[in-house]
C-alpha cells in the first residue's frame, strides 16, 4: 500500500525522506568496498527484472481476482540486504514518477515502508535465521512467506502511523490497523508463495548463485540492523515531539488513543524543546506557527475550527475567480503553443 | 490488451512525451525537481481543513502541462484514477468529523466533507505535478540532477540501468505474457505460470547482466562508472525557479482567493 | 608494428557446465589484415571472440596480443588495444545517451574531458550518427543502435577492431551502410559472422571453425568460393556468388 502526499504533512514527509535517503547513501557507500563489480550492471538489471515482474498480473488462487507482486523480498534474498534495498528505492521511485502511486513527497515514507522493514528487519531477522543454508525447498518456502508476511505487516503499520501522525485522515488508529493489517497478511501470503516459487526455481536453475553470495557481502549486517533501528527510533521520537509541539490537531486525538492520554510522554522533553527551537528559529509557513508562550495547546484546539480556514463567501468566490484565471491562462499557453 | 500491455504501453507512452522539445522540456532537470518539491511541501503543509487557498496552486500544473505540451487528456485521465488508499483513508473524514463550518449566515458545511475534499484536492495538485515532472523531463535528466543534489553515484547509475534495461526485460516479459495468454484463452495467469514465466525471464536478466558486465569491462570498465558534466544553469532556469518559487510563496502567506473575493463582493 | 597481431596458440575452452567450445585453435593474424570468422551457430565464433580481449581466459593454450600473452595482469592493457563490438547492441548501449555511451570507454582510459569530447564526436561522425548524440539508446533502430555501439568502440581508438555478428537484425540499407563502414576501417579487422556476402565484402581472409575446431584457413575468395568446404562445415555459398552460378548456368541451358 503507497502512502500518499495528500495525506501526508510536510513534518512527516521530510522525516521520512531525510531516514530513506539518508539509509540510500549509506548503503551505497557500503557497496563501495563490494567484492565484485559485477554487482554494478546486476543491481539496474534485478531491478528492471522485478519492475517488469510488477506489472504482470496474476490470478491468486481461490480468489479469483488478480494480483501482483512487490519484489523487496526478492531483491533482499537475491542481492543481499544492502543492493536489494538501494533496487527496491529505484523502483518506488520510477513507480512514484511514471504510475503516479503516491508522491514526490511520501517516497520517504515508501521506501522505509516497502524498502526498509523487508531489506532490514524481516530478510536477516525472520528469512535468514529460518531458510539457515538455503538447503530445503520446504524451509525456504516457510522463510519466504513469513519473512515477506512480517516485511508487509509492519510496512502496513508504518502506513497507519504515518498517516495518523499527519493528521489529514480522521481515521482512528486502532480501526485504521484493524483494517489494515489483515489486508496485508492475505498479500504478504501471496507474495511469499510467489517469492519462494522464484527462489526455488532458481536454486534449481543456478545452483551456487544463492548460496555463494560473492556478490553481496552479507558482513555487518547486523550492524546495519542496528543502526536502522536507533535511526528508527530517533525519526520515530523526533516526529512525535515534533507534532506534540506543533500540531496539536489530528494528532491530539490519535495520542489519546494510542497511550491514553493527551499528552505525549515526550512532550516538553529535550528533543521537542529543541524542535520547537529550530521552528521558531525558521518560521516559514505560517499556520505552523505555535504561540510565542508555549503552553497554548489547549487553546487552539478549543479555538478549532479556526476563523482563517477561509470558508467564508468571500474566499469561496475568490477561489472560483482564481481558478478560472488559471484556466484561460492555461488555454492561453496551448492557444499561443498551438499556434506557433 | 492485458494490463501487461497497458501499463507498459503507458511506461513507453510518458517516456517519448518526455523527450518532447518546449520550453519547459528544456529547463534544467534540477531546478524542476526543486521546484516541484518546493511546491508539493507548500501544498501539504496547508492544514487540513484548507480547501479555497489550494486553488491557485492548480497554476503550477497547469503551466507545466500547457507549456510543456502535454495532452491533457493524459493527465486527467490520470487523475481518474484516484488512488483507492487515498480515497479509502479519506472518506471516513466526513463520517467522523462531526463539527460544522459556517459559510455564510444560515449556511454550513460539515468539516468532514471540507477535510475530504482537501484531501483530494492536495491529491490532485501533487500527483499531476509529480506526473508532469516526468513528463517533461527525460529519466535521466531526473538521474543526473540527483546526481548533482549530491545521491550517490551508486544509486544514480543503477536507476541508470534499470530504466535502460526495463524497456528491455519489460519486451522480453510482454512476449512471454501474450505467449501464455494466448495459450490460456484468457483465464488470466495462475500463479504457477506465473513462478515459471519469472523463473525464465530471471535466467534471461542474469544472461543479460552478464553480457553487459562483460560489455563494459571491454571498454575499460574497473568498477566506477564516470560521468561527464553535462548540466548547465541558464538564465531560463533561474527565471523559472525565481518566479514559481515566489509564487508559491505568495499563494502559501496570503489568502489571494479572500483578497480577491473581498475586492469583488465590496 | 607488432603489437597488432593477433596469435592463437592451441587454445581450448570449456564452459563452466562442460561444454567444449574451443578444442585446440591455432592462428596469427599480422598487422593490417581484414580476417572474417565463420562457422554455423554454435561453431564457436563468439567464444572464439572473447578470447581476444579476456572475456574469456582459454582452459589451456595461450593467446598473444603483441608481444603480451593475456592474462589478468594484461588484460587491462590489452583491452585498451583491442576493440570488441558485441553481438547485441542492446548489452553494449548501457548509458543514458549516445553521446555519453560513446564517452564511457574514453572516460576509463583517463583522458581528460576536451579529449573526451573530441574523440566521441569523431566516432560519431565517423559512423555517420552525430545527429544522434542526445538520443537515448532505446530510442533508436537496430541499425542505428550497431552503428553507434561500433562508435562507442572505435571512439577508443583501438588497434585491431574484432566484432560479432556486425550484420545480425540489419535490414538491408543499414547493412550496406555498414559494409561501406567497415571498408573505409584500416585497422586490423576480425569479423566473426555466418553472413557471408558481408565476410566476402570486407575481408581477405577467412577462418572456418566447425565444432570448436579450425577446418579451413586462406584467402577468402577461394574459401568461400568452394563450396563443398562450406557445405561441410554447415554453410552455404554466399547469395551473391550463388546468383552469379545460377545465372552462369541460366545463360548455359539457353
Ligand atoms: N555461457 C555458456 N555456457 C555454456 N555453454 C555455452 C555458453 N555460451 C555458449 N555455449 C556453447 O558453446 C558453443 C559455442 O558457442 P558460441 O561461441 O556462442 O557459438 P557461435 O558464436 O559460433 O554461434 C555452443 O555449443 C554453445 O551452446
Ligand atoms: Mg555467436
Amino acid at each position: 500500500m503507497h502512502m500518499s502526499d495528500a495525506l501526508l504533512s510536510p513534518a512527516v514527509g521530510g522525516s521520512f525522506w531525510a531516514g530513506s535517503f539518508g539509509l540510500i547513501t549509506y548503503c551505497a557507500n557500503r557497496l563501495k568496498d563490494r567484492v565484485d563489480d559485477r554487482i554494478v550492471p546486476l543491481m539496474g538489471v534485478l531491478g528492471a527484472f522485478v519492475f517488469s515482474a510488477q506489472m504482470i498480473n496474476f490470478t491468486i488462487p481461490g480468489t479469483g481476482s488478480s494480483g501482483h507482486i512487490s519484489g523487496a523480498m526478492l531483491l533482499a534474498i537475491l542481492l543481499g540486504p544492502y543492493a536489494g534495498f538501494i533496487v527496491i528505492s529505484s523502483v518506488l521511485i520510477i513507480q512514484c514518477l511514471f504510475f503516479g502511486d503516491g508522491g514526490l513527497l511520501a517516497l520517504g515514507c515508501n521506501i522505509w515502508n516497502l524498502g526498509l522493514y523487508p531489506c532490514f528487519v524481516a530478510y536477516p531477522l525472520v528469512y535468514r535465521p529460518i531458510a539457515g543454508t538455503g538447503a530445503s525447498s520446504r524451509r525456504i518456502m516457510i522463510a519466504s512467506v513469513l519473512g515477506v508476511v512480517v516485511g508487509l505487516e509492519l510496512g502496513a503499520f508504518s502506513v497507519v502511523v504515518q498517516t495518523v501522525l499527519s493528521g489529514r485522515s480522521e481515521l482512528p488508529f486502532k480501526a485504521f490497523v484493524a483494517a489494515m493489517l489483515p489486508i496485508h497478511l492475505a498479500i504478504g501470503l501471496v507474495e511469499g508463495l510467489v517469492t519462494a516459487g522464484i527462489i526455488n526455481y532458481v536454486r534449481k536453475a543456478m545452483p551456487g548463485f544463492l548460496e555463494g553470495r560473492s556478490l553481496s557481502d552479507m558482513r555487518g549486517t547486523m550492524k546495519g540492523v542496528v543502526i536502522a533501528f536507533a535511526v528508527m527510533a530517533l525519526l520515530t521520537g523526533g516526529v512525535l515531539s515534533w507534532f506534540a509541539s506543533t500540531h496539536p490537531d489530528g494528532l491530539e486525538w490519535s495520542v489519546e488513543r494510542v497511550y491514553g492520554e493527551r499528552e505525549l510522554p515526550v512532550d516538553g522533553g529535550v528533543i521537542t524543546r529543541w524542535f520547537r527551537d529550530i521552528q521558531e528559529a525558521l518560521t516559514i509557513l505560517p499556520d505552523y506557527d505555535i504561540p510565542a508562550d508555549s503552553g497554548g495547546q489547549a487553546d487552539t484546539v478549543e479555538g478549532y475550527p479556526s476563523p482563517d480556514v477561509g470558508t467564508s463567501l468571500s474566499g469561496v468566490v475568490g477561489a472560483l475567480m482564481v481558478g478560472i484565471v488559471i484556466l484561460f491562462i492555461g488555454m492561453g499557453i496551448r492557444h499561443r503553443r498551438l499556434k506557433g | 490488451m492485458t494490463s501487461f500491455d497497458k501499463a507498459y504501453f503507458n511506461l513507453g507512452y510518458i517516456d517519448t512525451l518526455s523527450y518532447g522539445d518546449s520550453f519547459v522540456h528544456r529547463l534544467d532537470p534540477r531546478v524542476k525537481l526543486i521546484v516541484t518539491i518546493v511546491f508539493i511541501v507548500s501544498v501539504v503543509s496547508f492544514p487540513k481543513y484548507e480547501i479555497l487557498r489550494l486553488i491557485p496552486f492548480f497554476l503550477f500544473p497547469v503551466f507545466m502541462m500547457t507549456a510543456g505540451n502535454i495532452p491533457s487528456g493524459f493527465v486527467l485521465k490520470r487523475m481518474l484514477f484516484v488512488s483507492p488508499f487515498v480515497i479509502m483513508t479519506g472518506i471516513f473524514n466526513p463520517i467522523l468529523d462531526s463539527k460544522t463550518f459556517h459559510l455564510v449566515s444560515g449556511l454550513t458545511i460539515s468539516a468532514g466533507w471540507v477535510s475530504f475534499f482537501s484531501i483530494m484536492l492536495r491529491f490532485l495538485l501533487t500527483v499531476s505535478s509529480a506526473l508532469l515532472l516526468i513528463a517533461t523531463t527525460s529519466f535521466y535528466g531526473v538521474c543526473h540532477a540527483l546526481n548533482s543534489l549530491g545521491l550517490p553515484r551508486a544509486f544514480v547509475i543503477q536507476m541508470v540501468f534499470l530504466y535502460r534495461y526495463t524497456f528491455v526485460l519489460a519486451g522480453e516479459a510482454m512476449r512471454m505474457v501474450r505467449g501464455v495468454t494466448i495459450r490460456s484463452s484468457n483465464r488470466g495467469m495462475g500463479m504457477g505460470t506465473f513462478v515459471n514465466l519469472l523463473g525464465v525471464l530471471f535466467l534471461r536478466t542474469m544472461k543479460r547482466s552478464e553480457a553487459i558486465y562483460q560489455a563494459m569491462c571491454s571498454r575499460g570498465f574497473d568498477g566506477e562508472v564516470r560521468l561527464l558534466r553535462s548540466l548547465r544553469i541558464r538564465l531560463n532556469d533561474l527565471a523559472f525557479a525565481i518566479i514559481s518559487i515566489t509564487l508559491f510563496i505568495i499563494f502559501r502567506w496570503f489568502d489571494i482567493p479572500g483578497y480577491i473575493g473581498g475586492l469583488v463582493i465590496r | 608494428m607488432s603489437h597488432h597481431i593477433v596469435e592463437f596458440k592451441d587454445v581450448c575452452f570449456s564452459y563452466p557446465d562442460g561444454t567444449e567450445a574451443l578444442r585446440g585453435v591455432s592462428f596469427r593474424i599480422t598487422h593490417g589484415e581484414a580476417v572474417g570468422i565463420i562457422g554455423a551457430n554454435g561453431a564457436g565464433k563468439s567464444t572464439l571472440l572473447f578470447h581476444m580481449n579476456g572475456c574469456l581466459m582459454p582452459s589451456s593454450g595461450t593467446v598473444l596480443i603483441g608481444e603480451f600473452e593475456l592474462n589478468k595482469k594484461t588484460r587491462a592493457d590489452i583491452r585498451k588495444r583491442v576493440g570488441l563490438v558485441f553481438q547485441n547492441p542492446d548489452d553494449q548501449l548501457f548509458m543514458p545517451t549516445v553521446y555519453e555511451d560513446v564517452a564511457f570507454g574514453p572516460l576509463n582510459l583517463g583522458l581528460s574531458e576536451d579529449v573526451v569530447r573530441a574523440r566521441v564526436e569523431e566516432a560519431l561522425a565517423t559512423v555517420g550518427c552525430y545527429r544522434l548524440k542526445d538520443r537515448p539508446p532505446h530510442h533508436l533502430s537496430m541499425g542505428q543502435r550497431r552503428a553507434v555501439s561500433i562508435a562507442a568502440v572505435i571512439a577508443m581508438q583501438p588497434d585491431i577492431l574484432v566484432m560479432d555478428e556486425p550484420s545480425a537484425d540489419l535490414d538491408p540499407r543499414s547493412r550496406r551502410q555498414l559494409i561501406s563502414l567497415l571498408k573505409g576501417f584500416t585497422h586490423t579487422k576480425i569479423i566473426a559472422s555466418h553472413d557471408l556476402d558481408l565476410i566476402m565484402d570486407t575481408c581477405t581472409r577467412c577462418i572456418v571453425l566447425s565444432d570448436g575446431r579450425i577446418t579451413a584457413d586462406g584467402s577468402a575468395e577461394e574459401i568461400l568460393m568452394d563450396e563443398g568446404l562450406l557445405v561441410e562445415n554447415g554453410l552455404e555459398l554466399p547469395l551473391s556468388l550463388k546468383y552469379r552460378c545460377m545465372q552462369q548456368e541460366g545463360a548455359f541451358h539457353d
